[in-house]
């Protein structure tokens, strides 16, 4: 036989035939075809596939070039009232099909409008600044005998930032904000915590934010003025004509010299008021540390360069810059760098940032995540329509002769897919405004990022994000049904498309499934984590506790205040919470090495405090009540203490008694309790602890309360409060809110876990549901065939969902194990006092996704099954 | 009706076709032109003059069988039409004409 000649390049004659006139196509094709073959036998394949696409191009002349044709379009135009037409009695005729594609689109268009929403918020944060392109945060990172921090900090020293527009060429100006101005502002007859940074007098001038009253060049020139905003000013005032006023700040005097319009939403910078930065040089004159160049923890510098200044030609002068100083410091460097405004939201996650971000990282994985679900949606409209296409194909065949053009069949399918998308954009949007709250919720530093709110652009993108969808869902779709063959259509010769890639499909579904089934099971064991965790015997009881932040207050003031009510069991006194992530050491020495020392983690509480958070004993009694004032002499130590010093052969009895150094204080152990949980529930660090004794100076007051109203005892407590702080807002919660405020994240994971899972799931079993409604209708004669010779219902059932039963199980042990081990193997191993996994939660999952995909299959199956065989083989 | 102007390339592509009677097609023009001229004749070239030739009628195609060696695709013959044909009668008159005119000292010497 003879050797296939090689072809010429598919792409290139694909080419030729799209811009090429129709009368000159075939000769022109034919003349290609036969230099190609010449020049194969001459010069080689390589370069006759070469020349061939060469003179493709080279015959791109307006002379063969296909004039659009205009009618066409226009015919096109004319016919989108019927195609709208059609599609719509599509849509109703086949109201399973729709409503699943309508149901899936836009469950996964939910998420995506989500991710716009986000995108859109992220993306306008500080543009309103007039020059925002030239403004850049000026960035550092340490070094220090060699060992360099992995990533930049936000902040750098205060001398770089008030010394750089003098040493470095390109900078015109430079806004300074350093941290520490937050307090109470005082007037006579009131006080109001502010939140606020110290800044200098170019703030007004590199930031675009609008000074109300005032001279922006001067009122944050002189020591001791302030800056207002509107809300601040009219709180403390009841009025923003407050220019020239005084208020008192630690014990300073301060003058309002401007009063500004509230920063904007989408300001990273967040603040009430701003203080003369020039202040410092009065307050802090002692301060040696204030000026130093490797001070760079606490000054965020934004820096205005000159006109056509870029950063990357920035850099090597801010590198010289930074050569000159580090002679000032011993064996440190200190590395500069320029970050763009537009950046600080959405750029690299650095530390000390000024206010919350939401990085790259983060970013990137949401549109990964919304990425691969919408695109698995897409790929199910496309897989469901194709599988339709049976039904269809004479439907185009007619069309076709009638005299529809190909284009005119792919508007067509497009037509309906758009719709179809626009339909579930309907859907996704009452979607969107039920999980946004939850989505907002879900992390307290969100709640203060986005806003997520519907304007009409966002609606204008939202309505062009849907048609993009529904034109990508649509157009495989609408290819193949424009390929169909009339004559082989209304002949009904139809191989129909979808018998291809009918392997493809299936390893699709097993993929999909598995996906399902790992989802929900990480989401249950995550669950159960969560559950486990808050729910974990610290070692010390939290039942009915509520905690109040004393902000400053006399906790005895307010104790004898709470002891008047009857609900009020018991009151004690804390310096942190245990149990929920608060931490604080201090050094302690070995009593049996003085050389051996080591920070142990410690709580200051009074004597009711163990009491009543039911502590157990081991040994010795409890703090023996003091006057306020009094040395502080007794300290309780856990038994990880007792093992970690080995004090007294590690038998409690015996240690109490005994005196250890701690904080440079000689104490006497009178008591030993059972370890407990110091730290979070799911951390090991806080094993070693002590308790010492403090009954004036606590942050917290720990109230115990027998309620049946809760709500009510809680308003109670709320006014007693008022009565005594009328400045700070009451911050009390239960002990049990507090935990469970702890574990948060580990919330948020099931939240989004759960979502997602359900997305996956859905979206699976749409798939599942098109495969399975497919294969059945094509198998209709079969088994009619088979009915009619005998075969039962139920082993017709079998029959046809064997193959899917087999594909399940196939996806569920890929996911199980996969799932098992991941956890068992890599997560669970690295968190402290982890629930062991249980048998429970790695099938529950994998049963109800399998119990939803047989449910499907087999209504489907059913109705095939019970098909009168008669109805089916008259049609031939 | 565009020009009756023949273009020196032209010409020769109508001479070729006069040549190549019923086998005149655009690869055989091509190879033909190459044979006579000895400079190459791209195909590009070629089929634009044609075009144009088609476009002042002076020549007339017609689709010819399919054959295996184009791929299964028809080749355009071409014919010179009658005005193809006055056009190049009038374009040899007109340098004879001018041949005739020179005397003949002045080309010796070449």
């Amino acid at each position: 036989m003879e050797k296939k000649l090689p072809n010429p390049p598919k792409w290139a004659e694909r080419f030729l035939c799209w811009y090429c006139k129709a009368e000159l196509l075939e000769d022109l094709q034919g003349d290609l075809n036969e230099y190609f073959y010449r020049n194969l036998k001459n010069k080689g394949e390589r370069r006759a596939r070469f020349i061939y696409v060469l003179d493709v191009f080279k015959f791109f002349r307006l002379y063969t070039l296909r004039i659009p044709n205009l009618l066409n379009l226009f015919i096109n135009f004319i016919m989108l009232g019927s195609y709208i037409k059609t599609s719509r009695r599509n849509l109703v005729r086949n109201k399973l099909f729709s409503g699943i594609n309508i149901f899936g689109l836009g469950v996964s268009m939910s998420v995506g409008l989500l991710m716009i929403a986000m995108l859109v918020d992220v993306f306008s944060y500080d543009r309103f600044h007039t020059e925002h392109h030239r403004i850049y945060r000026l960035i550092s990172r340490l070094e220090q005998n060699g060992n360099v921090n992995s990533s930049f900090f936000a902040t750098s020293s205060m001398k770089a930032g008030l010394s750089i527009k003098e040493s470095v060429s390109g900078v015109q100006d430079v806004a300074l904000l350093r941290n520490g101005f937050s307090g109470d502002i005082e007037l006579t007859e009131k006080k109001l915590p502010l939140a606020g940074y110290w800044a200098n007098d170019s703030f007004f001038n590199v930031f675009s934010f609008d000074l109300i009253q005032g001279n922006p060049a001067t009122a944050l020139k002189n020591p001791f003025q302030l800056v207002l905003t509107e809300s601040s000013a009219f709180k403390l005032f009841g009025t923003t004509e407050a220019l020239g006023k005084t208020v008192v700040r630690d014990e300073r005097q301060y003058e309002v010299t401007g009063i500004m319009k509230d920063p904007p939403v989408f300001s990273h910078l967040k603040f009430d008021m701003l203080g003369s930065l020039s202040s410092l040089e009065v307050l802090e004159q002692d301060n040696l540390d204030l000026m130093k160049w490797d001070n760079i923890w606490n000054t965020w510098s934004y820096v205005l360069l000159d006109e056509g200044m870029e950063r990357t030609t920035m850099k090597a002068s801010l590198d010289q810059f930074s050569a000159s100083e580090d002679r000032t410091v011993e064996n440190t460097h200190v590395e500069l760098d320029l970050q763009p405004l537009d950046e600080i939201m959405t750029g690299e996650n650095l530390a000390n940032q000024i206010g919350p971000t939401l990085g790259k990282t983060l970013l990137r994985i949401f549109i990964a995540l919304t990425i691969v679900l919408i695109l698995s949606a897409c790929f199910n409209y496309t897989n469901l329509s194709v599988a339709r296409s049976l039904s269809r194909t004479k439907e185009v065949g007619i069309r076709k002769t009638i005299g529809a053009f190909k284009s005119q069949i792919i508007g067509q399918f497009i037509i309906e897919s758009v719709i179809i998308s626009l339909l579930a954009l309907v859907l996704s949007l009452g979607l969107f405004m039920l999980i946004r709250p939850h989505f907002l919720s879900m992390e307290s530093s969100l709640q203060q990022l986005l806003r997520l709110e519907l304007s009409a652009g966002l609606v204008l993108c939202f309505l062009g994000f849907s048609i993009l969808i529904g034109i990508l869902a649509g157009l495989i779709p609408a290819i193949s049904f424009s390929r169909i063959n009339a004559v082989n259509a209304v002949k009904n010769l139809m191989a129909s498309p979808a018998l291809k890639g009918i392997s493809l499909r299936k390893g699709l579904t097993v993929f999909q499934y598995s996906i399902s089934i790992i989802a929900i099971t990480a989401t249950l064991i995550i669950f159960k984590q969560y559950k486990h965790f808050i729910h974990y015997d610290l070692g010390f009881s939290t039942e009915n506790i509520l905690n109040i932040k004393l902000q400053g207050n006399d906790p005895n003031l307010l104790r004898n205040e709470l002891n008047e009510l009857t609900e009020v069991q018991d009151v004690s006194q804390s310096m942190l919470i245990s149990g929920i992530g608060h931490y604080s050491g201090v050094l302690m020495i070995n009593p049996n090495d003085p050389l051996d020392s080591a920070y142990v983690y410690y709580n200051s509480v009074d004597e009711n405090y163990l009491a009543m958070h039911s502590h157990r004993f081991v040994a010795g009694n409890n703090f023996n009540p003091k006057f306020v004032d009094s040395l502080e002499t007794e300290v309780i130590v856990n038994e990880e203490v007792l093992k970690r010093f080995n004090i007294a052969g590690q038998q409690a009895s015996n240690a109490v008694g005994q005196v250890v150094k701690v904080d440079g204080k000689d104490l006497a152990i009178v008591g030993v309790v059972e370890n407990f949980e110091y730290g979070k529930a799911n951390n090991q660090t806080g094993k070693e602890v002590i308790l010492r004794y403090s009954n004036h100076n606590a942050n917290y007051l720990n109230v115990k309360i027998q309620s049946e109203d809760l709500p009510a005892t809680y308003a109670k407590l709320e006014s007693i409060w008022k009565k005594l702080d009328p400045v700070h807002p009451f911050e009390a919660q239960f002990y049990s809110q507090q935990i469970q405020d702890g574990f948060k994240g580990l919330e948020a994971s099931v939240k989004v876990g759960g979502f997602l899972s359900i997305l996956v799931i859905c979206i699976a079993s749409i798939g599942l549901l098109g495969m399975v409604v497919f294969t059945t209708e094509l198998r209709i004669k079969e088994v009619s065939v088979r009915k009619v010779l005998g075969s039962s219902e139920l082993s017709l059932l079998a029959l046809l969902s064997r193959g899917f039963l087999v594909l399940l199980m196939i996806s569920a042990l890929i996911a199980i194990p996969t799932t098992y081990l991941f956890f068992a193997k890599i997560l669970l191993p690295q968190i402290p006092n982890s629930l062991p996994l249980q048998l429970q939660e790695m099938v529950l999952g994998s049963f109800a996704v399998l119990l939803l995909a047989l449910l499907m299959i087999g209504s489907q199956t059913l109705k095939v099954a019970r098909t009168n065989p008669a109805e089916v083989l008259n049609r031939e | 009706m565009k020009g009756t102007n023949l273009g020196e390339f032209e010409e020769l592509v109508l001479l070729t076709i006069a040549l190549l009677m019923e086998d005149a097609y655009s690869v055989a023009i091509c190879d033909e032109l190459e044979r006579v001229t000895g400079r190459s004749a791209k195909l590009g070239v070629v089929h634009a003059v044609l075009n144009r030739l088609e476009e002042k009628e002076m020549v007339e195609s017609r689709l010819g069988e399919a054959t295996k060696t184009r791929g299964g695709k028809r080749k355009r013959f071409y014919q010179i039409s009658n005005t193809g044909k006055a056009a190049l009668i009038r374009s040899k008159e007109m340098r004879e004409e001018l041949w005739n005119r020179i005397p003949s000292l002045t080309l010796k010497g070449i």
